[in-house]
């Protein structure tokens, strides 16, 4: 059963299509990334799943079945604008929010304990929010989400504002959940953490699906068939390379289509080129988002 | 736990938690308290003989014949000295002698006209001063053509005693008058505040919510549903707490008065069925402004911007006080019965008319009705604007918007 399926999900607002015809699965013990360039559509879509707004035509399940009192109780969501009851005190609001998602009030306190110790923020408990740093009300604020142990936790734009440490606190701790067999939907704008974090991928644009797949899958299609050459000595021609373009410290290689690289590196070691630096080029996400989303406009 | 009863018991707890709402309860038991306490003070203090103050006025008789009756007994007790003429009376004003004095002209008797002339500088001539002057006068133009008592009668001819009986020929229980309006007037009107107080909670509540976020994890945890009923239901119950409170100690409090002081706070009464109706009224109008102010609360952008929507709900309710004059002469007019009907105006109108006259019971039953109907209504369009519009930061939907998702709805 997966923990996410929507199946030609759309929504408009004043007859503006703002999803447009988005299907996805997410599985059980996967981080799946949702990204897009702000006003994609990724929040709208979220909210839906969440059953905060209801989608204008399309099936959502979550947790096999749509989403009810029962399912949200097992279902963790970090909303993208964050903010918590400023005057009530750290502990209170965890206490609060995990009991309305079904936590009896005790076992509420003796986990949030717990969390704040993971996250070492206990000495906190008693401080009211507004009290707290902008970065730490965040941590507070994503262990409101984990706090009743979910089945599913979805995540929007969970770094963004956090300092270098917490983020690389909040990473961990995604990873963790994951190992626990957890899914996870992680919605981004942010591509180094989705290349670091995420097994599987939906880009979206203007409300459609551009991509949709395995992040490495998608990587290797991207492709621009070139290798990075960093060497001492003289190049010549080599054969099954169509261009060549310097960088500066280093040159990228075209190849033809038939030509693999390890082709080019068995070329080069039989002339005696001293090889710094041979990689093959793959499009960082983030440059594949952007040729994307060019392309789109 | 069901989540509407772990909403309800949070915002109960919250609100009478709350600093502002505990000072305000209390503040009405207290400040009677207090006014008693001041008046039991003064009224132990007056009590002594004290010798009433003299005050000597000069006059200019040019009639002739006001030569008797020169000392006034009352408070002030006044000594009234003759001078032949205004400039000797000027004279005796300016030394000191005396603090005012009054001329008597010739056509006195024809016109009535006296005219005062004083230091001082005043609203209106002190009642003390112009009771004893006309006393002097009247005494003075009587004299010798009736008996001293016709005299005195002439001088207050009237102190009217007003008594009314019920269907029985019977003395009736409720005698009316402004010792029946009190205390249900101050009710209505910290009902009204209590109402405002208790359902502009509920507006800030959900504008903050709105404003902090908090609102997305909430409904991403409870229905938009179990969320407004939550709230409405704690918040009502925190504003009961406070109604009954009041209610109680106003009817301890003019039990207590009217034994303990007597005089005007003797007569002060509370309608038999008081209680009922306050708390009856307070539960109906308070959930008919929550659903209205929770509608509201889901259009505003914010909290600030809900508060200024609210308005157009809460000045209609003063309508009662703005021609609270016309009402309490009038408690039967039609205005003040149709006033009784409309949810909004109903709580003050209630228990202005309670106060001054009868409510029939078929005016009770049918504004009772019609508030529940309109709690009903605004139930179904809260529920709509609501889920619609909750989620909207910053913006206020246009007019046009909302009908459209109130049809679509």
């Amino acid at each position: 059963m997966p923990a996410v399926e929507l199946n030609n999900i759309c929504k408009s607002y004043n007859d503006n299509l703002v999803v447009d015809n988005v299907s996805f699965t997410v599985a059980q013990g996967e981080i799946f990334g949702l990204i897009g360039p702000n006003g994609a559509g990724k929040t709208t879509t979220i909210r839906m799943m969440m059953d905060i707004t209801k989608p204008d035509s399309g099936e959502i399940s979550i947790l096999g079945e749509s989403l009810n009192e029962a399912t949200k109780n097992r279902v963790g969501y970090l909303p993208e604008e964050r903010g918590l009851y400023r005057k009530v005190r750290v502990l209170d609001t965890l206490v609060y929010l995990a009991s309305l998602k079904g936590l009896g009030v005790r076992a509420a306190r003796s986990r949030a304990e717990e969390l704040l110790k993971r996250v070492d923020m206990l000495p906190h408990k008693d401080k009211k929010v507004e009290e707290l740093s902008r970065g730490m009300g965040q941590i507070i604020q994503f262990l409101v989400t984990l706090i009743h142990d979910p089945q599913l936790l979805v995540l929007d734009e969970p770094f963004a504002g956090l300092d270098p440490v917490n983020t690389k606190l909040l990473k961990e701790m995604i990873l963790e959940l994951r190992n626990q067999g957890k899914a996870i939907v992680l919605s981004t704008h942010m591509m180094n953490e989705v290349e670091a974090l995420c097994d599987r991928i939906l880009m979206i644009n203007k409300g459609c699906t551009v991509l949709y797949g395995e992040l490495a899958e998608i990587k290797s299609r991207y492709r621009n068939n070139s290798v990075f050459l960093e060497f001492d000595g003289v190049l010549g021609e080599i054969e099954g390379v169509v261009g060549k373009k310097e960088h500066g410290e280093y040159v990228e290689l075209f190849l033809d289509k038939e030509t693999p690289p390890q082709k080019i590196l068995r070329q080069l070691a039989s002339r005696g080129v001293s090889v710094n630096r041979f990689e093959v080029s793959t499009p960082s996400l983030n440059e594949i988002f952007l040729q994307v989303v060019e392309k789109g406009q | 736990m069901n989540k509407t009863i772990l909403i309800l018991k949070r915002e109960f707890g919250q609100t009478i938690k709350r600093k502002s709402f505990i000072i305000i309860t209390l503040a009405f038991p207290v400040l009677i308290l207090i006014a008693i306490g001041i008046f039991s003070f003064i009224q132990g203090i007056e009590k002594p003989l004290v010798p009433s103050e003299v005050i000597s006025i000069g006059y200019v008789d040019e009639v002739g014949g006001f030569s008797g009756y020169t000392e006034q007994p009352g408070e002030p007790t006044v000594i009234l000295m003759g001078y032949n003429t205004p400039e000797e009376a000027t004279s005796a004003l300016l030394a000191g002698e005396i603090s005012q004095y009054f001329i008597i002209p010739s056509n006195y008797v024809a016109t009535g006209v006296v005219t005062r002339y004083t230091l001082q500088r005043e609203l209106e001539p002190p009642g003390g001063i112009q009771w004893a002057l006309k006393s002097f006068l009247l005494s003075n133009l009587l004299e010798g053509q009736t008996s001293p008592e016709v005299m005195e009668r002439t001088k207050a001819p009237m102190g009217l005693v007003s008594i009314r009986l019920d269907e029985t020929g019977q003395v009736a229980t409720d005698q009316g008058g402004f010792g029946a309006l009190i205390v249900p007037l101050a009710v209505g009107f910290l009902l009204i505040i209590s109402i405002f107080s208790s359902s502009g909670s509920l507006l800030q509540g959900l504008g903050e919510e709105k404003e902090n976020r908090v609102m997305e994890i909430l409904l991403s945890s409870v229905s938009a549903r179990q969320l407004l009923t939550g709230k409405v239901l704690g918040l009502g119950a925190a504003g009961l707490v406070q109604v009954v409170i009041w209610l109680l100690s106003a009817v301890f409090l003019v039990r207590w008065t009217s034994t303990l002081i007597g005089g005007f706070a003797g007569t002060l009464q509370i309608p038999d069925n008081f209680l009922v109706l306050g708390i009856v009224y307070f539960i109906l109008v308070y959930l008919f402004f929550a659903v209205l102010m929770a509608s509201i609360g889901a259009i505003g952008a914010n909290a600030r911007d809900s508060q200024q929507l609210s308005m157009i709900l809460i000045m209609p309710a003063w309508i009662p006080l703005w021609g609270l004059f016309f009402f309490l002469n009038n408690p039967d007019h039609v205005v003040s019965r149709i006033l009784t009907m409309i949810p909004v105006t109903a709580p003050l109108m209630v228990f202005v008319r309670l106060g001054t006259s009868e409510i029939p019971t078929w005016e009770l039953v049918m504004s009772i009705s019609i508030l529940i109907a309109g709690i009903i209504g605004g139930l179904l369009l809260a529920a709509k604007l609501f889920r619609t519009f909750l989620l909207m930061y910053g913006k206020r939907p246009r007019l046009g918007e909302i009908i459209k998702s109130l049809r679509e709805a």
